[in-house]
């Protein structure tokens, strides 16, 4: 058993402060330890995407980062992204345009998405699917979760131009 | 009493079928609130792991778990020793054979399971595995069927008698200690005699390559032992939960009232989830053991090693026509290779699935299948990976027969399969090899799909492409993949469809509160279909009150009635139709209800929309919700209180789903990377329940199909060694990858279902992995080729390309 | 898949890093970005008894662009590369290659230097860094030494930085001429079947000066000379494309694996290659 180390880190606008064997790997720390049960594991070699989280504006794959590597880090996770009463437009998307089937992968497709539209806020389909290529999805190919995210993209465009 | 809203606001406000609802199941998953088997925690729980075989066959000398024991937090380790006095060291699989639970003295794959490692976290779980010390006598490995036939080796000592004869097994004689079962569909003689003498006779051998559903969740549960009430509860990724709790119940002695499984959401299934597996045992006498909750989850190398692999038909076929192309016969051999232990999933009497479907769209009089089962040194399984029982592998063999019988009789493909389709009026269809089909009309969406795509201009282009290439112009080819299949789905009648004698029925249980809202259990397991949003539709227009007002549940043994489970498409069918029955025993009580309520005679009321309205008097009704509220506080003479139904449906007959795909391909000839241009998928599901979710059911299939067709094995080194274990070298596509699909659709009711459904949610597969290789295998047909195996990943359609002397 | 336990240690510089790695030896390792180092581990292919996470450690996030070289830290990603706008037009060639390295996730966390250091012939940087000619800092105990790309690779993940030392920036000489990454793979996500990188400078219709190197098509990347200099005086018409190509396959020795056999290997080896300088010459 090593040394356990101290661990800070901000997940969705709260602290959390616990003492962590290094092993352990983030995607536990959310959805065991904080329990945190959005970002899910599907393949554990950083390739499927369905553990994908925000970190310090990185989309990242939280099965392939220890706890203590985000000491200090600023982490946002589907749960942070939107809830019942302030849904994401991406959210509303997913659903409108039936962007999900078994919804495992989509905790983590909505969290990279949310980045890529920061990213490329209009994106084309070709830079979607580019985009969202560290995502897989075995239900619904991919096609409904494209149109989901060109139509958060024209929604959130829309009302940023309203803003403005 | 007047309307406020016209009949047709009516309709619209149940959101019945025919709409494209939108899913109820997504305000939770896309807010990160599904429940998942991994979701769940318990207090106290504990975490079980498999130490595995590094061998794909082996002896099992000696186990050694003291060093592991030693491991902090590391509580138990079980192995078949642990298992042999409770009886529980091997299992009944679902094909009438037997399975290890943990190896009992060796091992037949590698990632076999050897001992159970039972911890406080998953972190001493995987140290204590480490620990675990495991003597091995490496064996002969037999990765091939046929070498498996002809070997001395005997992989199960089990099933061979202590004289060295050869007892029958489950599905009759064994001609050797490696085959598992000869299975016979169709007649032999007259199907050699037609082909014997036919004008044109085409053969073609050709290997359905193993692959695995792979969802994007893997296996897991939960099994927690309550010793104080003496209850067991199983949460687990089950796609058929009663029937996991009667083989609970039969292997365990647990009376079955004590035993509840629960399915929480599912992340994909795909036929990965029905059959049962030695972590379920082993968490579950891991819990009787401790008293605790004890978690087992798969990894995904795990996932891709051990648990259900699909296909791995080794197919040999003969196919005659008249020189009209008139096809006169069709003779097929399968040797199946099913690993160590026979887990194929399929209905009792059904050893080889429905691979006798494998005439597939055409009216073929002479047919004849034999399957040979064999075991060898691989994972067990066979399970039906977005398919019914083989059906994937029937549709792909009579779609690649039918292209190889083009070439033999230098004839386009797609005038092949109008000449020969079964018509319109031959419905309902005797096929020679048993099935009767339901419905069709192939030649309708055939001509659509052709007309649609712009066949004979496709043609035309392709025509141009070859001089272009053959002029040094281009090293594109272009590849026109066709296919049209024919599905069996809804498994199936009690007649003739069992697992483990449980009879494939299912089941609907709905009750009506006093205001007008519902809640309908089903025996049935979403794993993304979105049934809670098409069950209500059903429902909706059954009953007349709003889908908005239904709820659906599934899943909880302890609540849902009895079924059979989700796979095999039968959910619509079989289940759909259950809850289309029981909506209609509601229906009837409210008709009688609404009598009272009019003061007329239950006759002179008739049902509309949303109502119970008088004959002639459309303005006298009563309001489904009325109703419902009637039936809790009205005192009516003959009848009970309460408005609640349940149907157990035994469906009369399959339901056979259709369709007609075209893909179109370009094809680098010197790096094998093949491109699609176009994907265009006709499907004919019967009566469509809501339009939305089949387009997303077919897109999804298709690129299930893709993956298959194009890339996606379990593939195997001569030592027995997994090759694929990761999604590194396991092909899932990404989004890039993967391309837009144009959807389209006929309608042919199913006359033997309640509302007509057929199904859909397997048929992008089934028709998909045909086309796709259609479109690969067409691209290379000008410079002679006839056909060449799947998977079609870079190297291999490199080497087709190679071996035709298309490369300098 | 869980690691084996291990200590972990953050440390704030470089003396720190260096004075661990000295203690523990071979069971020390230090790690950037994790996406190589941190799967293999949750395999158990990999035991690192004491990991030294470099990402307090400042000094190697930055990208320097002088007048001749290009100075890159061993830890910016590939993400920053490919947002980095003066790099994109100094040395575009580090931009299309990173965008086909793995997938946006892996590339906000992978580093250039652990891209380089970790010696998986798969990785995409080592062949690149080859064909630019770049120089890598290690420093050790005895402090900074240069090692040419070209010199760096021995066999699979085997390099001549020694255990004790840690790779801390990249030197490019600014690249000329026209260039172009090539890369088959099966799908996003996989390392190349075949890559080819290629730098080369045309002068008056004739190419003066050709870097070639290949990725994945042997236990190290292969800087072929011979492939290079096959252009150099030519026209890069027809029979100077077939020399290049005739060199590289001497210098290249794929193994077969599931991307295919040796033949395959080798074709496809040749038929990127030949795009990979078509293009860099339609650029030069």
């Amino acid at each position: 058993m090593s040394k356990k180390k101290h661990v800070t880190l901000n997940v969705n606008g709260k602290t959390e402060e616990f003492l962590a064997e290094p092993r352990e790997l983030l995607i536990y720390t959310l959805r065991e330890r904080l329990n945190i049960t959005g970002p899910h594991i599907g393949c554990e070699t950083s390739h499927c995407g369905a553990c994908t989280v925000t970190i310090d504006g990185k989309s990242v794959k939280s099965c392939t980062m220890f706890a203590v590597q985000a000491e200090g880090a600023e982490i946002t996770t589907i749960e942070g992204i939107g809830g019942p009463d302030n849904l994401h437009p991406l959210q509303e998307a997913f659903k409108e345009h039936h962007g999900l089937q078994c919804g495992y992968c989509t905790p983590g497709m909505i969290t990279r998405a949310t980045k890529l539209l920061e990213e490329i806020p209009n994106p084309t389909e070709a830079e979607i699917r580019f985009g969202m290529a560290g995502n897989l999805c075995r239900c619904t190919g991919y096609q409904n979760i494209v149109k989901s995210i060109q139509a958060a993209a024209a929604q959130m465009s829309a009302a940023k131009e309203a803003a403005e | 009493m007047k309307d406020e809203i016209t009949r047709e606001e009516r309709v619209d406000n149940l959101k019945g079928m025919g709409c494209s609802r939108k899913r109820v199941e997504d305000a939770r998953f896309t807010q990160g609130k599904g429940n998942y088997v991994d979701d769940i925690k318990l207090d106290g729980m504990l975490f079980g792991d498999f130490v595995r075989s590094p061998y794909a066959h082996a002896r099992v000398k000696s186990i050694n778990k003291d060093t592991a024991l030693k491991v902090p937090g590391v509580l138990a380790v079980l192995t078949a020793d642990d298992l042999r006095p409770l009886g529980l060291h091997w299992m009944p699989t679902l094909a009438g054979d037997k399975q290890m639970v943990l190896a009992d003295g060796k091992v037949l794959f590698q990632g076999q399971e050897v001992a159970f490692v039972v911890a406080e976290d998953r972190y001493a779980a995987a140290d204590g595995i480490e620990a675990v010390e495991v003597e091995y006598e490496e064996l002969p490995v037999l990765v091939n069927p046929f070498e498996a036939l002809k070997s001395d080796v005997v992989l199960r000592e089990d099933l061979v008698a202590e004289d060295g004869s050869i007892p029958a097994g489950a599905h009759g004689p064994r001609k050797h200690h490696n085959h598992i079962f000869t299975w016979e569909a169709g007649d032999k003689d007259p199907t050699e005699e037609v082909i014997a003498n036919a004008e044109v006779v085409a053969e073609e051998s050709m290997y359905y390559h193993r692959t695995h559903p792979c969802p994007l969740e893997t296996c897991g549960c939960v099994a927690s032992m309550d010793k104080v009430n003496g209850k067991l509860t199983l949460w687990g990724t089950f796609q058929a939960p009663h029937a996991i709790r009667t083989v609970v119940s039969l292997i365990s002695g647990i009376e079955e009232h004590n035993i509840r499984v629960v399915s929480p959401d599912i992340g994909g299934g795909f036929g990965n989830k029905v059959g049962a597996y030695p972590g379920y045992v082993c968490s579950v006498v891991a819990s009787i053991v401790t008293g605790k909750p004890v978690k087992w989850i798969e990894d995904r190398m795990d996932n891709l090693m051990t648990t259900a692999f699909a296909r791995d038909y080794h197919m040999t076929g003969k196919i005659s026509a008249t020189k009209e192309g008139k096809i006169t016969g069709l003779q097929c051999h399968v040797t199946a290779d099913h690993g160590g232990f026979d887990a194929c999933a399929d209905p009792t009497k059904f050893p080889a699935g429905f691979m006798n479907i494998c005439t597939g769209s055409y009216d073929i009089p002479t047919a004849f299948l034999e399957v040979d089962g064999v075991y060898t040194n691989k994972a067990p399984g066979g399970v039906s990976y977005r398919c019914s029982f083989r059906v994937t592998e029937a549709v792909y063999f009579i779609e690649r027969m039918i292209e190889v019988l083009a070439i033999k009789l230098n004839m386009d493909a797609a005038e092949l399969r109008r000449i020969n389709f079964i018509k319109k009026e031959q419905f309902p269809y005797k096929a020679a090899l048993g099935w009767e089909y339901d419905s069709g009309d192939y030649h309708t969406a055939w001509d659509k799909a052709l007309k649609t795509v712009d066949y004979d201009g496709l043609r035309a282009e392709q025509a141009q492409r070859v001089k272009d290439f053959k002029a040094g112009k281009t090293r594109k080819l272009m590849g026109i993949g066709l296919s049209f299949f024919t599905e069996i789905v809804g498994a199936g009648p009690v007649k003739n469809c069992d697992i483990l004698g449980l009879g494939m029925f299912d089941s609907c249980e709905i009750r009506i509160h006093p205001t007008g809202s519902a809640i309908a259990r089903l025996g049935t397991i979403s794993q993304g279909q979105g049934h809670a949003t098409t069950f209500a539709q059903i429902l909706a227009s059954e009953i007349g009150l709003p889908a908005d007002s239904i709820t659906i549940e599934e899943g909880d043994t302890d609540t849902a009635p009895y079924g059979l489970g989700t796979y095999g498409s039968r959910s619509t069918p079989v289940a759909g139709a259950a809850t289309a029955m029981a909506g209609r025993k509601i229906r009837a009580k409210a008709q009688m209800i609404a009598a009272y309520l009019l003061e007329v005679h239950d006759n002179d009321v008739e049902f509309d929309v949303d109502r119970f309205a008088v004959k002639g008097a459309p303005e006298k009704f009563k309001t489904m919700k009325e109703i419902a509220f009637a039936a809790y506080n009205q005192a009516i003479p003959g009848l009970e209180p309460g408005l609640e139904a349940v149907s157990y449906y035994d469906p009369p007959n399959m339901t056979y789903p259709f369709g007609a795909y075209v893909c179109v391909m370009d094809i680098d000839v010197d790096t094998g990377v093949p491109e699609i241009r176009r994907f265009y998928a006709l499907d004919d599901c019967g009566t469509r329940i809501n339009p939305m979710i089949i387009e997303g059911q077919v897109h999804g299939g298709l690129t299930e199909a893709l993956a298959v067709a194009l890339g996606q094995e379990i593939a195997y080194d001569d030592m027995g060694n997994v090759k694929t274990g990761t999604l590194m070298d396991f092909f899932l596509p990404t989004a890039w990858e993967v391309p837009n699909y144009e959807t389209d659709f006929t309608v042919t009711p199913s006359p033997h279902h309640p509302i007509g459904a057929k199904g859909v949610g397997e048929s992008p597969h089934v028709g998909g992995v045909p086309c796709f290789s259609n479109a690969v295998q067409d691209a290379f047909r000008p410079f002679g080729n006839t056909h060449t195996n799947m998977p079609h990943d870079h190297w291999r359609i490199w080497r087709t390309a190679n071996e035709l002397g298309l490369h300098d | 898949m869980i690691p084996a336990a291990f200590e972990y240690y953050r440390p704030k510089d470089m003396d720190k890093v260096l004075s661990i790695l000295e203690e523990h030896g071979d069971d020390a390792r230090v790690m950037a970005g994790g996406h190589s180092l941190i799967p293999m581990m949750k395999l158990r292919m990999a035991d690192v008894p004491h990991l030294i996470d470099l990402q307090d450690v400042g000094g190697m996030s930055e990208i320097e662009i002088g007048a001749d070289t290009i100075k890159i830290g061993a830890l910016v990603t590939q993400s920053d590369i490919i947002d980095h706008a003066a790099l994109a037009d100094v040395a575009p060639i580090l931009r299309e290659a990173s965008l086909q390295i793995a997938d946006p996730q892996v590339r906000y966390m992978g580093t250039l230097g652990g891209n380089i250091a970790n010696g998986d012939p798969g990785n995409d940087m080592p062949g690149l860094m080859q064909c630019l000619d770049a120089t890598f800092t290690v420093v050790g105990q005895d402090g900074e030494r240069a090692i040419p790309a070209r010199d760096f690779y021995e066999a699979a993940y085997v390099t001549a930085r020694e255990d004790g030392e840690v790779l801390t920036a990249v030197t490019i000489p600014r690249p000329k001429g026209g260039h172009a990454y090539e890369k088959q793979k099966r799908k996003i996500g996989d390392y190349a079947t075949a890559a080819a990188s290629v730098q080369i400078v045309n002068d008056g219709g004739k190419c003066v000066s050709a870097a070639i190197a290949m990725t994945n098509l042997s236990d190290t990347p292969v800087f072929s000379k011979t492939a290079g200099d096959a252009l150099v005086g030519t026209s890069v018409d027809d029979a100077a494309l077939k020399a290049a190509v005739a060199a590289m396959l001497g210098d290249i020795d794929p193994t077969e694996d599931n991307r295919g056999p040796v033949a395959f290997k080798n074709h496809v080896a040749g038929v990127i290659l030949r795009r990979a300088i078509a293009r860099a010459w339609s650029r030069a």
